[in-house]
C-alpha cells in the first residue's frame, strides 16, 4: 500500500473540496437568484468538464498553466515555479474538473427553497448575501452535504486531468488512482486490486453516508 | 399617501392600474384572476423579470418615488418602508417564531430587538407561541405571525393579500379591530386584497373595484360595491 500516495490523494481532495464549497456556494446562488441574461452561459460553462473528457481539459489546462502563454508567466513569476506538474497546479485542475459535482446539487437545492420565502426576507430587508446565508444555505444543507461528498469522491477517483497536469511525482502528484494505474501496467494485480478496494470502500462509504443521511431527515430529494 | 400608475405584462395578464390611496385602510376587491396579488406585489418592488414580464410606470409613497421605469429606477423592496403579508405566511420553516419576527430587525440591538418581538407578538395575539417552529403552527396562528414579523420593522405601508382567510370569523373580526387601532396610532397606512366584500364593508373603507387588471371603480365601500351589496342581500333573503 502506498501511504504516501493515499495521503495525498486525501489532502487533494480535502482542499478541492473546500475551495470548491466557498466558490459553489455564491456562484449557484447567483445562478438561482440572478437576473443576467449572461447566467445560461455560465451555467454551461460551469457544466463543461460534465462533458469534456478529462485529458482535454488536463491538456488546456497543462497549456494554459505552461510557460508559453501570459497566464502560465505570470503565475510562475508570482510562485517561483510553475502551476503545472505541483500540488497547487493539482488543486486547481481539480476545482475545475469537480466543480459541476459542486455546483449543481446546489443549484438543485437553492431552487428547491420557495420564492416566497426569498421575497419574504428582501421585503424584511435581507441583502442578497444574508438571503444566502441565512436562508438558501440552511434550508438547503442537505444539498450542501450532497455536494461536498461528490466533490471529494469525484477528486479522489479523478485520473485523466491529474496525469495531463500533475504526472506522476511522488509526494507532489501521485495520487491513488496513478498508483493503480503503475500497478495494472507492471502487472502487479494483487496491489492493483488492494488499491482499487481502498478506492472503491471510499466511494461506498461516502454515497452510502449521503443516502442515509437523506433517509435519516425522511425524503430523498438532493 | 400612496400614488402609483403601473403597467405591466405578465404572461397573457395585462395590468394597468392608476390610483391614488389617501385614506388609512384602503380595499382592493376584486375576483379571482382580477389582479390584487400581481398590484400588490409591484407596489412592493417584487417585479420578477422573466421572458414574458414587463414593467413600466411609477410609483410614489408619501412623495417618495420607489419605482420609477422611465428613469430605470426600481427601489429594492426591503428599502421601500413596505410590508406585504399574503394568504400563504411564507415563514422561514428552519427559524423559531421569536427568530421569525426578529429577521428584519437586524439593525436593532437586542434589548430594543427583543422588546419590539414582544410587542408585535403581543399585537398578533401570538405571544404563546415564541418558541415553536412554523411546521407546529395551525394556518390561523401562521398567518398572526406572519403579520407580526412584517409589523416589525415599522413600515410606512402595509399590504394585506387575503391575510386573515385562515383565521375564524370571531378571531378575525377581533384581529382587525385590534390592527385597525394600532396601525392608525403608529401611522401606517394599509391596503388590503380581498376577494370578500363583506370584508370591504365590515372596514369601512374606500374601496378599489379591480376587474381583468384594470381599475373599474374607486370611493366609498357603499358606492363601489352596490352591485356586489344587492347580490350579498339577495342571497340571505329567504325564497
Amino acid at each position: 500500500m502506498d501511504w504516501q500516495a493515499f495521503a495525498l490523494t486525501l489532502r487533494l481532495a480535502t482542499t478541492t473540496t473546500a475551495i470548491l464549497l466557498v466558490v459553489a456556494v455564491p456562484l449557484a446562488a447567483v445562478l438561482v437568484l440572478g437576473r443576467s441574461r449572461w447566467l445560461p452561459l455560465v451555467e454551461a460553462l460551469a457544466a463543461l468538464p460534465l462533458v469534456l473528457p478529462p485529458t482535454v481539459l488536463g491538456f488546456f489546462l497543462l497549456v494554459l498553466l505552461g510557460p508559453r502563454t501570459p497566464i502560465g508567466r505570470g503565475i510562475t513569476a508570482l510562485l517561483g515555479h510553475p502551476l503545472a506538474f505541483s500540488f497547487t497546479g493539482l488543486v486547481v485542475g481539480s476545482v475545475i474538473y469537480s466543480l459541476p459535482f459542486a455546483v449543481q446539487p446546489l443549484v438543485a437545492g437553492f431552487a428547491a427553497v420557495g420564492p416566497e420565502l426569498v421575497d419574504a426576507a428582501r421585503l424584511l430587508g435581507a441583502s442578497s448575501t444574508r438571503v444566502v446565508f441565512s436562508l438558501l444555505v440552511p434550508l438547503a444543507r442537505r444539498s450542501l452535504i450532497t455536494a461536498a461528498v461528490l466533490s471529494f469522491l469525484h477528486t479522489v477517483g479523478e485520473f485523466g486531468v491529474v496525469l495531463m497536469l500533475g504526472g506522476d511525482i511522488p509526494g507532489a502528484t501521485r495520487t491513488l488512482s496513478i498508483v493503480l494505474y503503475n500497478q495494472v501496467e507492471n502487472f502487479d494485480y494483487a496491489a492493483a486490486n488492494h488499491t482499487a478496494a481502498i478506492l472503491l470502500a471510499l466511494s461506498v462509504t461516502a454515497l452510502a453516508a449521503i443516502y442515509m443521511n437523506g433517509q435519516m431527515r425522511g425524503g430523498r430529494r438532493a | 399617501m400612496l400614488d402609483f400608475d403601473l403597467n405591466a405584462q405578465r404572461g397573457s395578464f395585462h395590468l394597468q392600474v392608476k390610483c391614488r390611496f389617501v385614506s388609512g385602510w384602503t380595499v382592493i376587491f376584486g375576483h379571482s384572476g382580477a389582479g390584487k396579488s400581481t398590484l400588490l406585489r409591484l407596489l412592493a418592488g417584487l417585479h420578477a423579470k422573466a421572458p414574458g414580464n414587463t414593467l413600466q410606470g411609477r410609483v410614489e409613497l408619501d412623495g417618495n418615488v420607489l419605482t420609477d421605469t422611465a428613469n430605470r429606477l426600481l427601489l429594492q423592496p426591503g428599502r421601500r418602508r413596505m410590508a406585504l403579508v399574503s394568504q400563504h405566511p411564507s415563514l422561514f420553516p428552519h427559524l423559531s417564531v421569536e427568530a421569525n419576527v426578529a429577521y428584519g430587525l437586524s439593525a436593532m440591538d437586542r434589548h430594543t430587538r427583543a422588546k419590539r418581538v414582544t410587542e408585535m407578538l403581543e399585537l398578533a395575539d401570538a405571544m404563546d407561541l415564541v418558541n415553536r417552529r412554523p411546521q407546529n403552527l395551525s394556518g390561523g396562528q401562521a398567518q398572526r405571525v406572519a403579520l407580526a414579523r412584517a409589523l416589525a420593522p415599522a413600515p410606512r405601508l402595509l399590504l394585506l393579500d387575503e391575510p386573515f382567510s385562515a383565521l375564524d370569523g370571531t378571531a378575525s373580526d377581533a384581529l382587525v379591530d385590534r390592527l385597525q387601532i394600532w396601525l392608525r396610532s403608529n401611522n401606517v397606512q394599509t391596503v388590503i386584497a380581498t376577494h370578500d366584500a363583506t370584508d370591504a364593508f365590515a372596514t369601512g373603507a374606500e374601496v378599489a373595484l379591480l376587474r381583468e387588471g384594470r381599475l373599474a371603480a374607486f370611493g366609498p365601500a357603499e358606492h363601489v360595491l352596490k352591485e356586489e351589496r344587492e347580490r350579498i342581500v339577495h342571497r340571505l333573503r329567504p325564497s
